[in-house]
């Protein structure tokens, strides 16, 4: 099922969580909503879901206004960040919830309950917890639960908030690949609410990213990463250095070095006299001597971290910003750095992100 | 200079235990207050009570004043607990669920009858409902007696059991907050579902807790009920009413004898209070591990 998103507007007194947001979700999609906390990404969740109101706006389900059905007409699942589980009822009685709840005529019997129950804990892969309360189990299998018990309504459209957010790396890893694998399977129409970039890049067909209760850009994970529509999305999508430039004769200046700044069409516009340059530490590269072309600022190095599949080199750059540069290890070796070394830094693509100020 | 080194550094002693002698302090303190202001008043009252053969306490409860003390008593509670038990759950669930203006003003007037004296709260309802009142004067000529009546009794002890059960909830249903029931209603269980088999089962022990003391207090109240019920005996004579008045006419055994059935009473319900607890130790320890929960995550 398509959900269609217009205008909508949400407000919690004064504060305004979503200002005017319209997006559309086509059938089968897997959607994040990725953004900080506050940004409006839970709201935009619940109000889908009809856990709240929209002050403006509508919602529709297949073309259809549902704006005016309660989340129980809406017949949506949607998964809670603390998972939500009734803990006073066992694993089978939690997943049976729905399915008892329905009006008598719609009502499976009871060994048509026990056979849907046990399959879909089979397809969660924790069937041998039937038995067990909640609060006995971990993270994970809440979770897998969790989801277990909102699939036995059939729902059309699943709606997941921070999925993975309360679990531990590794487990966090598992059930990610686990939760794509079984959207491939079933392909209903998923959105899900995060605010780890990695996981949205990883598992959604397109982002949306959220900032400040409107939408920044909507995409796949390969355009908003590559292609970041402002500096917002630039900056949130993975780690960046953030330096203060100059910016003369539509060129930008970090502190006397001239940056070359070629495939942003803010470039157009660059008159001003202030400009914040954003560069991934990765699209950085240390040279030993100041190569030819002179689009490289000096700096010092002040500390290595060589654990990880990258090193993570710290310097000062000589007008005293921090500067962050990730190296692999072979080129690491050749450089032989050291804490305290002259260096000097050269944007490695022309992936660098001027926004005026 | 081995032995400047305090023993708590070998790490055999946990930082909260304490000395031998401090605990058997702390133990002996409160073993004396409650053998003095518990366990020998109790005694007493039972000592008291078959002072003169069981036959005569016997006979001392089941004199007719004394039955229909007993019997009022017990429908009061019978009455006031149900009550306090749906205004308790209504009022917590108002105010933990749902932002109101007013909500502030709510739970303080809740706190209102805690707050003033039992005679002052029992005056209220005389001034209120009495026949020189406007009110208790239409009443009266309605034929409909309140005051010094069964139904002032129960109205006073209303009163001043309200808060019971809605203080016992608002912090356990503020605590569990309302997503399990937002998932209820999204698997498609209207509100009154949601109610019976998701928040009213997450809240039973808060609940059966509240009715408990709310029994306690409504079988043993005195001031309230003392003013509105003008002592009408065998009509209007609660148990401790009753007590207190045997008492005074110099029927010590009769007195003691009443005294030590509500006492008797008030130990059963503590005693149900007890296994209620026990029982629900488990579901109290789930509840609380869930915030914490939150907070790591």
């Amino acid at each position: 099922m398509s959900i269609e998103i217009r205008n909508v507007r949400k407000t919690f007194g004064d504060f305004v969580a979503l200002e005017d947001v319209s997006l559309e979700i086509a059938t089968g999609e897997l959607v994040a909503l990725l953004g900080l906390s506050g940004s409006g990404k839970t709201t935009l969740l619940r109000i889908i879901a009809g856990l709240e109101i929209p002050d403006r706006g509508t919602i529709h389900f297949h073309g259809e206004d549902a704006s005016g059905r309660s989340a129980r007409e809406r017949k949506v699942g949607f998964v809670f960040q603390h998972y939500a589980l009734f803990r006073h009822m066992t694993v089978f009685e939690n997943v049976a919830f729905g399915l008892r709840v329905r009006p008598r005529k719609d009502r499976p019997n009871e060994p048509e309950i026990e056979a849907r129950v046990h399959d879909l804990l089979k397809l969660v892969q924790v069937d041998f917890l039937a038995s067990r309360y909640p609060s006995q189990l971990s993270g994970g299998q809440r979770q897998r639960v969790a989801l277990a018990r909102t699939l036995a309504v059939e729902p059309k459209v699943l709606l997941l908030d921070e999925p993975f957010g309360a679990l531990d790396a590794k487990v966090r890893q598992e059930l990610r690949r686990w939760l794509k694998r079984l959207h491939e399977e079933l392909r209903i129409t998923s959105v899900f609410v995060t605010h780890d970039q990695e996981e949205a890049l990883e598992l959604a067909n397109r982002v949306v990213v959220m900032n400040a209760g409107h939408i920044e850009q909507v995409g796949t994970a390969e355009e908003v990463y590559h292609h970041p529509a402002n500096a917002f999305v630039y900056n949130f999508l993975g780690n960046v250095n953030l330096f203060h430039g100059r910016v003369e004769n539509g060129k930008v200046y970090l502190g006397d070095t001239a940056v070359e700044v070629q495939d942003t069409h803010e470039r157009a516009h660059l008159n001003g006299n202030k400009a914040l340059v954003y560069v991934r530490p990765h699209l950085l590269d240390i040279e030993p001597k100041r190569p030819e072309g002179n689009h490289c600022f000096p700096a010092t190095v002040t500390n290595i971290n060589p654990a990880g599949p990258q090193v993570k080199v710290e310097l000062v750059a000589k007008w005293g910003d921090m500067v962050q540069v990730e190296l692999d290890h072979e080129r690491y070796r050749k450089l032989g750095l050291a804490e305290g070394a002259e260096v000097f830094l050269r944007p490695r693509e022309k992936k660098v992100f001027v926004y005026q100020i | 200079m081995n032995w400047l080194i305090p023993r708590a550094a070998e790490g055999r002693k946990p930082a909260t235990c304490e000395t031998a002698a401090v605990r058997a302090i702390l133990l002996g303190i409160a073993l004396i207050f409650l053998g003095m202001f518990l366990v020998i008043p109790v005694v007493a009252v039972v000592y008291q009570a078959l002072e003169k053969g069981v036959a005569a306490y016997f006979a001392a409860i089941s004199e007719p004043e004394a039955w229909s003390a007993i019997r009022l008593t017990l429908l009061t509670a019978a009455i006031v607990v149900p009550l306090n038990l749906i205004f308790g759950i209504a009022a917590a669930w108002a105010i933990a669920r749902f932002e109101f203006t007013g909500k502030n003003l709510l739970i303080t007037l809740i706190d209102i009858p805690f707050a003033v004296s039992p005679v002052i709260s029992g005056m209220l309802f005389v001034l209120l409902l009495g026949a020189n009142s406007p009110i208790g004067g239409w009443l009266v000529s309605h034929g409909i007696r309140i005051i010094f009546a069964v139904p002032g009794i129960i109205l006073a002890t209303l009163f001043v059991t309200f808060p019971i059960t809605a203080r016992e909830l608002i912090p356990i249903m503020t605590a569990i907050g309302s997503e399990e029931e937002e998932a209820a209603m999204v698997l498609g269980a209207n509100g009154w579902r949601t109610f019976l088999r998701v928040t009213l089962p997450n809240v039973k022990w808060g609940a059966l807790y509240g009715a408990v003391l709310c029994n306690a207090r409504a079988m043993g109240e005195f001031g309230a009920v003392s003013v509105v019920s003008g002592h009408i005996r065998g009509v209007t004579e609660t148990m401790p009413l009753y007590v207190e008045m045997v008492y005074n006419d110099y029927a010590f055994a009769a007195a003691f004898a009443v005294a030590s059935l509500l006492t008797l009473l008030a130990l059963v319900t503590l005693i149900l209070k007890h296994f209620l607890l026990a029982d629900s130790s488990v579901a109290v320890i789930a509840r609380a591990s869930e915030p914490v929960e939150r907070i790591a995550a």
